[in-house]
């Protein structure tokens, strides 16, 4: 005993975390203390945001969070105290402050007209590097990788505006080149895996150095600027990704070997130039359209040799490792399987489907594609060629139509790499009704709903053909009933558990007569199952609370998910039905 | 200008001089200015201001304004004009438009032309005097023309001439600011390009202890099949759907958009959120506070416990054999006899019916004056008496029902009473029943002070214990002694409303369930043994185990508590079972069985083993619901009693029934 009592919220958890108001504060007097703007309010928070933006500093939500509010339950976010001092030793403050200064000295050398003065400022600006920000934030490359998803999408946002004024054009610039980079390495990597046509835009998922990659694009179109979104925030979000980006694309190209920044292979180039050289007033404006438009390969500082794959050692496992083994060669076959989808193909596109999107995508697979000339720079051959098998058209009919190739729809395209086969191409012809386009992100668990096209994508995956409409119509709809009996079957059960008690008593009270009674055939199964169901469900009356009510929580969960799932098949069967119904109609009509 | 105006009005100076003023004034004339003026023409009827600039209101209640020379008050001009002379001064007077009144004299003064032209002129901007030009032709002081002559004398500075030693000065520090190399004129050229191999040099150890606190940022949720710009039909919304989903407050939404069909690619517009989608991405990335979540993978299966199978646990009643019915109303109480054969059944109707178990045919019907509260059967086989209680009155019964020698013996037994010498004073009052009540049956009749809930025996068949619930603490159990016809208090006085009672069944101890504790009193050495805690609201039954070391108490929000009295005075196990409240619970006299009744209609016979083993604790195991009353008015099961030797359960119901599980 003795000694002074401790004081309440002074040690512990509460010493860890900071909240956002007062870490506002201690900036607030960091800054006071230097510069003498008297408005500085906004500007702090302009430039603290900044920094945790690019520091990569987020608000933590601690565990106790009571303890932490010192009592309160008021709601608040929490920085680390560490993080929040951390930032206070960045040396980019000091260069964010010298930039302020500079804004300030160049406002007012307008003012008083000293041209030369601007003149001299401007050549002087203060510049900053995020370099050692990024090594700080991801130590290794792995690291950076892993994060590049959101870097991806929102770089090939930006390299989509207009150059409107919503952001530097420096900015726009970069942006296309860096996403233009990203894309060839995936075309000479051959790591793209997934494609997806939402109505958001165009998902694509790669695997790179063994992390999947998942970005988004939107659809080529003007942006309508929303009033309600802050773009110092996305621009400064879009300074820190491009860094990253550069350094990933960077790293990237010298694993393959490639140039950078990328150069066309030698022939291609030679070829590309001297075919319209006179149409662009800027070499460098051209070089890199040529470069966006995908379809010539890239040089490489090692001539590349026709390596074959690397095989794997062999080493002896057993039991379960084994097993593991053989799935992950399996895997493997098949991933090198997908990487040649497109080999051999010599595609054309029309001029109304998305070009990049398209060219990107079966180059990616080994596919030779090309456009017309007038669409874009960088065609490699022409509509006439008579090499060309497939003519992917997105329009109702074609006028002129060549006899030894395929007019199909751009779905295929994207199915088949989802599907990873070539697909029968009879479903997407033009003007044919598309079959729909799944989501290859979904990974059907047990008991959840499996749209029919999936299955029947399964099972040419399997290599089973194909089979008669009426036969997979009859397959469906017993599954359908499959899966009710299954979710009603509890149900079922109780009732007529119920029904029977009831049965049984009104029989007593009713019939003081006797009456031959009949031999009832005793379902055993049914009795077996009907015990052990009750067996549960006195075994759950015996649960702990606190474990009733996890186990409750997790049963609502499962019949919640059972209950959707049961939606979906019964909305699908009715639109069947009624497509059903609807051609049968037609026919009576035609006869 | 003003002032000197004044001061001249003062000096009486002539109109010419006046009119001179003027043109100096007229320049730039304020307007309070004018009165001042006007003040001169009124010169003629002596009245002067002799007060001086003061405000006027000082003197608005006098008749005067200030004094003359004499010291005699200069009194203003009479002014009792009302409206009406007002109104005909300004139809006759023809200079009543250019008439004002003095506010430093009060007198009315008329103006002449000159000042009316004087005030129009000022009216329109133009200057006070007539004669003024305001265009008048500038002279050029200084000119582009060079003089002949300079314009000031002085001769020119040394400092003009001579090169400015400050200024060299500056100019040479900067100088050698530059040879050192202190001043760069232009800022050095970066050289390291903008990309370069930023990790060449991994280190592994230099990862920061930071990054351990790292979390990092969750991805973005995969799109589903919904999302796609053709999804399979199931996956779009009806029309039902779609307005809900439109009438839903957007963060409570569970897509983010609506699905919809494109027949191809070329049809898909733009998505109009994108933007903000990204921007909410960032948003969440610097400012959503991340915590790190251990999701725990439970297989529900794991989580109910592992319990002896009921097959295992046997014998127990699991199926409805018979069902008793006679009653027309609600089956309060139900008690057997020792024997197993007969059963008597208490009822809301005014009768308690004798049953034989085995073929459920009501053997006697008896008539008593109330509706009966409870029934108990004597437990000593030897004689053959039944308790019912209705309203403020204990009946004994004899049945006559089985051993012929059992009936006439125990009518004897109560015949043979010989009143002792000296009578107590009672608070019961004992009689015997005669005439027809006796044909019936009913042999002593207890009249009590007030309304008996609940009767119960003693083992032995001597004692029985009634009890009469009151709020006053006095007066709520009272225990008959029938073979010398006498009633004890037991109590003095009890704490809180006694809910029931019950003897231990071996040891002389007395259970007294109140509201939410149970007492175990010793009734040898009178004093109180045990309290126990039911942690319920309120206790609607208790039973005592055979062994007498478990009790069980049924409480009216749905628990029942199960005490090992040698474990400790809180519950060993609280079971949840029932969905409403419990109205009864029993105990099995020889078999490890326990039943409960409750208002939502079933019997849950639990296996409650108790072990010799004083170590191992008792073994607790729902075996079987069993369901057979219908609930009527809320109320389903009201009492439930095991048979004395099988594993037979007896429950009476809301319904007016009687069930028999076996």
């Amino acid at each position: 005993m003795g000694g002074l009592q401790k004081k309440k919220y002074e040690s512990g958890s509460v010493t860890n975390y900071v909240s956002r108001n007062k870490q506002n504060k201690a900036f607030h007097l960091f800054e006071i203390t230097d510069v003498y703007t008297v408005s500085i309010c906004e500007l702090i928070h302009a430039s603290h945001r900044r920094l945790c933006i690019l520091k990569g500093i987020y608000p933590h939500e601690p565990k106790h969070k009571k303890k932490v509010n010192k009592g309160s339950t008021a709601p608040r976010t929490f920085y680390l105290l560490k993080d929040i001092r951390f930032l206070l030793h960045e040396p980019i403050v000091g260069k964010f402050r010298e930039y302020k200064i500079f804004v300030r000295k160049l406002r007012k050398a307008y003012g008083k007209a000293e041209w030369s003065g601007v003149q001299r400022m401007k050549e002087n600006k203060p510049a900053y590097k995020l370099d050692h920000i990024i090594k700080e934030r991801y130590p290794t490359f792995i690291d950076a990788v892993r994060d590049v998803d959101d870097a991806l999408s929102m770089s090939f946002l930006f390299s989509t505006f207009a150059r409107t004024g919503k952001c530097h054009v420096q900015t726009i610039q970069l942006c296309r080149r860096l996403s233009v980079e990203w894309m060839n390495y995936i075309i000479a990597s051959r790591s793209l895996r997934k494609v997806f046509l939402s109505i958001k835009g165009i998902y694509y998922q790669a695997e790179v150095l063994g992390q999947t990659i998942t970005w988004i694009i939107p659809y080529q179109f003007a942006h309508d600027h929303p009033t309600d979104v802050d773009y110092r925030v996305m621009a400064t979000f879009t300074e820190l990704y491009t860094t990253l980006l550069g350094f990933v694309n960077f790293r990237l190209y010298q694993t393959l070997n490639l140039v950078y920044p990328p150069k066309l292979d030698g022939q291609g180039e030679f070829s590309l130039k001297s075919e319209c050289e006179e149409d662009y007033a800027l070499e460098s404006e051209s070089y890199s359209e040529k470069l966006s438009a995908l379809s010539a390969s890239l040089a490489r500082t090692v001539p590349l040799v026709e390596d074959e794959e690397a095989e794997l050692d062999l080493f002896p496992a057993e039991g379960e490792d084994l097993e593991k083994m053989e799935a992950r060669e399996k895997i493997e076959l098949e991933q090198n399987e997908q990487k040649k989808l497109f080999e051999g193909l010599k595609l054309f596109l029309n001029r109304e489907v998305p070009r990049e999107s398209l060219a990107f995508v079966i180059r990616c697979f080994g596919g030779q594609v090309s456009w017309d000339k007038s669409l874009c720079i960088g065609s490699t051959y022409d509509e006439t060629d008579e090499t060309i098998t497939h003519h992917i058209v997105d329009r109702p009919t074609i006028d002129k139509q060549y006899i030894n190739r395929y007019y199909i729809q751009p779905q295929w395209v994207y199915d088949c790499v989802n599907g990873k086969i070539l697909l029968p191409v009879e479903e997407y012809f033009l003007g044919v009704t598309l079959p729909p386009h799944l989501s290859p992100f979904v990974e059907e668990s047990e008991g959840d709903y499996v749209p029919p096209e999936k299955l029947k994508l399964q099972a040419l995956q399997r290599g089973e053909k194909p089979q008669a409409e009426d036969d997979e119509e009859e397959e469906e709809e017993e599954e359908e009933d499959d899966d009710d009996e299954d979710d009603q079957s509890e149900d079922e059960d109780e009732a007529n558990l119920a029904e029977m008690e009831e049965k049984r008593a009104q029989g007593k009270s009713l019939s003081v007569k006797v009456t031959p009674g009949k031999v009832k055939p005793e379902n055993r199964m049914r009795a077996e199952q009907e015990e052990k169901a009750e067996e549960k469900r006195l075994a759950i009356m015996m649960m702990k609370k606190k474990e009733k009510y996890l186990y409750d929580k997790i049963m609502f969960g499962k019949k919640r998910h059972v209950r959707e799932a049961n939606k979906l098949a019964a909305k699908r069967k009715a639109h069947d039905d009624s497509n059903k119904a609807d051609k049968k109609k037609k026919k009576k009509k035609k006869c | 200008e003003v002032q000197a105006a004044s001061s001249e009005v003062s000096d009486h100076l002539s109109s010419k001089l006046l009119s001179k003023t003027h043109t100096r004034s007229a320049v730039n004339l304020p307007s309070h200015s004018l009165l001042i003026f006007i003040t001169f023409s009124v010169r003629s009827q002596d009245i002067r201001n002799t007060v001086g600039n003061i405000p006027m209101e000082w003197y608005k209640d006098y008749p005067h304004i200030g004094y003359d020379l004499e010291g005699k008050k200069i009194f203003k001009p009479i002014r009792n004009k009302d409206e009406l002379d007002e109104f005909l001064d300004k139809m006759e007077n023809p200079d009543y438009w250019r008439t004002v009144q003095d506010k430093m004299t009060g007198a009315d003064i008329r103006l002449s032309d000159e000042q009316v032209d004087l005030v129009h002129r000022l009216q329109q901007g133009k200057f006070g005097d007539v004669n003024f030009n305001e265009y008048e032709p500038a002279i050029d002081f200084f000119s582009n023309e060079v003089m002949i002559h300079p314009v000031t004398n002085r001769p020119q500075d040394k400092r003009s001439f001579i090169p400015s030693l400050i200024e060299k000065e500056k100019v040479g520090k900067l100088v050698h600011a530059i040879k050192m190399g202190w001043i760069k004129p232009h800022r050095p050229k970066e050289t390291t390009p903008q990309y370069y191999d930023l990790w060449a040099k991994e280190d592994p150890n230099s990862i920061l202890g930071r990054h351990k606190m790292h979390i990092p940022a969750p991805k973005m949720k995969l799109p589903g099949h919904e999302e796609s710009y053709n999804p399979p039909p199931e996956y779009l919304m009806s029309e039902e759907e779609r307005l809900a989903w439109e009438q839903q407050d957007p963060e409570y939404r569970k897509l983010s958009f609506l699905p919809q069909k494109f027949a191809c690619l070329r049809a898909v517009p733009a998505y109009s959120r994108f933007i903000h989608e990204r921007f909410e991405r960032c948003l969440d990335l610097y400012l959503c506070p991340r915590q790190r979540k251990m999701r725990v993978n439970v297989n529900p299966e794991d989580l109910i416990p592992k319990l002896p199978k009921p097959k295992d646990l046997q014998p127990f009643p699991t199926t409805q054999s018979l069902v008793y019915r006679g009653h027309s109303s609600l089956v309060r109480s139900i008690s057997i006899s020792p024997s197993g054969q007969w059963l008597v059944s208490g009822s809301d109707d005014c009768t308690v019916r004798f049953w034989e178990v085995s073929t459920a045919r009501c053997l006697k019907t008896v008539e008593v004056g109330g509706a009966v509260k409870g029934v108990a059967w004597n437990p000593n086989p030897s004689i053959c008496l039944v308790a019912v209680s209705y309203d403020d009155t204990v009946v004994l019964l004899n049945p006559g029902l089985g051993d012929r020698l059992v009936c006439t013996a125990t009518d004897q037994l109560i015949s043979s009473y010989e009143e002792p010498e000296e009578v107590k004073d009672q608070p019961v009052q004992w009689a015997v029943a005669e005439g027809e009540g006796h044909e019936q049956g009913h042999r002593l009749i207890l009249k009590h002070p007030k309304a008996v809930r609940q009767v119960t025996w003693h083992g032995k068949g001597d004692y029985l214990a009634c009890v009469m619930p009151d709020n006053g603490n006095s007066l709520q159990v009272v225990i008959h002694q029938v073979s010398k016809r006498r009633t004890q208090n037991p109590f003095r006085k009890n704490k809180g409303l006694v809910q029931c009672v019950s003897f231990h069944p071996i040891r002389p101890y007395f259970f007294v369930a109140t509201q939410r504790y149970v007492r175990v009193y010793n009734l040898i050495k009178q004093e109180l043994t045990k309290k126990l805690m039911a942690n319920c609201k309120w206790i609607s039954s208790m039973a005592i185990h055979p062994g007498g070391d478990n009790v069980i108490c049924g409480s009216y929000d749905c628990r029942l508590a199960w005490f090992d009295l040698d474990l400790s005075t809180k519950p060993y196990k609280v079971l949840r079972h029932h969905k409403k409240a419990l109205r009864s619970v029993a105990y099995h006299r020889h078999y490890p069985l326990f039943a409960s009744g409750s208002d939502d209609g079933n019997v849950i016979v639990c296996h409650g083993m108790v072990y010799n083993d004083l170590l191992q604790n008792p073994l607790i195991v729902p075996v079987k619901v069993l369901k057979g009353h219908t609930i009527t008015h809320d109320l389903g099961v009201l009492d439930v009693t095991f048979h004395p030797t099988q594993p037979w359960v007896f429950s009476s119901g809301a319904d007016g029934t009687v069930c028999l599980f076996t």
